[in-house]
């Protein structure tokens, strides 16, 4: 046992040693995501750094939802998913996400693709820097109201408050029904409130909750993320990109997507 | 035993963690997840890129014909995590291919894993080997 264990340190060593400064998206996972039972007290009100979920955070298949209205029926029958019960072959989907490079939106950006990413505190805002999209959300922390009719945004309208020491909650409103909410075809109309609720658990880990609570699109509110752990990247991490870009997407509708069909 | 216990664990948490990517985009439905092919060809270009790499590469079937296969991994950030790059094959290379191909005969497929022509193995799916990690 002490010598598979002493192989496996100097193997995990050694490939910190030799791993890049640059683009540490390709960190190995056994290096941020391996649970770390000795990890320190958290700081208060402080969930700055980077934090990655692993694999739970992609949710590639999306998730079970709260039972669909018929809005919801009528405005999803048109999405062909690539995942999910509904799931088409590759050449048929209509992700506006993945087949045309349409913003993913929030709150599906923490739904879907959940890859690292940055908070950023300042005195008035918490900044979110997404690796996924190489996109960024502005919490507003200075104790304003939520707007009250607001024009639909992709990335909505955010404000956040510390419940505790070590709890962070987000609500959001305003967002934008063209955006799917996951990889399965969920729907979701522009009166959706979102809340996510940051609870630092320790100093290197973090667990995201999110609730969906849209009557229009959903019978009841729904948790499709209850308490995900993310875990605290080293300081050094730098994130890769990892950007839809429609040339890319072309190349590859035409090289893949397109021939996959069953006409 | 309890080593081998906790290699078992081990190596369950790295399955875990990995294979959530390579669904990340779309799922299965296109592919025959039943069938597994086996081909030596010539690569004619490697495309590393969002949202799927791939691989084209020239082979000959069973029955004498050459066709230019396309055969897609996931994206460059997981590619990356298991010790794939952009610069992992040149035009020319001499590769074993092992792939599952799409359900209509299209030579199109999804990767399982590479031999290169130095005879090392760069994998697509499952747990990553223990170099990459």
């Amino acid at each position: 046992m002490k010598t598979w264990c002493a192989c496996l340190l100097v193997m995990t060593a050694s490939a910190a040693a030799g791993a890049q400064e640059w683009n540490r998206a390709g960190l190995p996972d056994s290096a941020i995501n391996a649970p770390k039972s000795n990890a320190a007290p958290a700081p208060k009100r402080d969930i700055s750094g980077v934090w990655d979920a692993g694999g739970a955070g992609i949710a590639g298949p999306g998730h079970e939802s709260a039972p669909w209205t018929d809005w919801a029926k009528e405005k999803a029958a048109s999405y062909k998913p690539g995942n999910g019960p509904r799931a088409v072959y590759e050449a048929d989907i209509n992700d506006p996400l993945s087949t045309v490079c349409d913003p993913a939106g929030f709150p599906r950006l923490v739904m879907y693709e959940t890859r690292p990413f940055q908070v950023v505190q300042t005195p008035n805002q918490i900044l979110i820097l997404y690796m996924f999209e190489k996109r960024w959300r502005v919490i507003w922390t200075d104790g304003r109201a939520l707007p009250k009719d607001p024009d639909p945004r992709w990335y909505g309208y955010s404000v956040g408050r510390w419940i505790d020491d070590y709890t962070f909650v987000v609500n959001t409103v305003g967002t934008d029904d063209r955006t799917w909410l996951d990889n399965s075809g969920n729907p979701h109309s522009n009166d959706l409130n979102v809340e996510e609720r940051y609870h630092r658990v320790n100093h290197d880990v973090m667990e995201l909750s999110v609730t969906i609570d849209d009557p229009k699109a959903f019978t009841r509110p729904w948790t499709p993320r209850n308490k995900m752990p993310l875990t605290l990247a080293p300081a050094n991490f730098d994130m890769m990109e990892m950007i839809c870009s429609p040339t890319e997407v072309i190349e590859f509708r035409k090289n893949i997507s397109d021939r996959t069909n069953n006409r | 035993m309890k080593a081998t216990r906790s290699g078992g664990l081990l190596a369950l948490y790295a399955l875990l963690l990995l294979s959530a990517p390579a669904a990340a985009h779309h799922g299965t439905a296109s592919f025959d997840t039943g069938k597994d092919l086996t081909l030596k060809g010539t690569v004619t270009e490697w495309i590393w890129a969002n949202p799927h790499c791939f691989l084209k590469f020239d082979a000959m079937d069973d029955t004498g014909t050459v066709r230019n296969w396309a055969v897609e991994v996931s994206n460059p950030t997981d590619m990356t995590k298991r010790g794939w790059a952009r610069s992992s094959f040149k035009i020319g290379d001499a590769v074993t291919v092992s792939l599952q191909p799409v359900k209509n005969g299209a030579p199109i497929g999804r990767l399982r894993s590479v031999v290169l022509p130095d005879g090392s193995t760069l994998t697509a799916m499952g747990p990553p080997p223990a170099a990459a990690q």
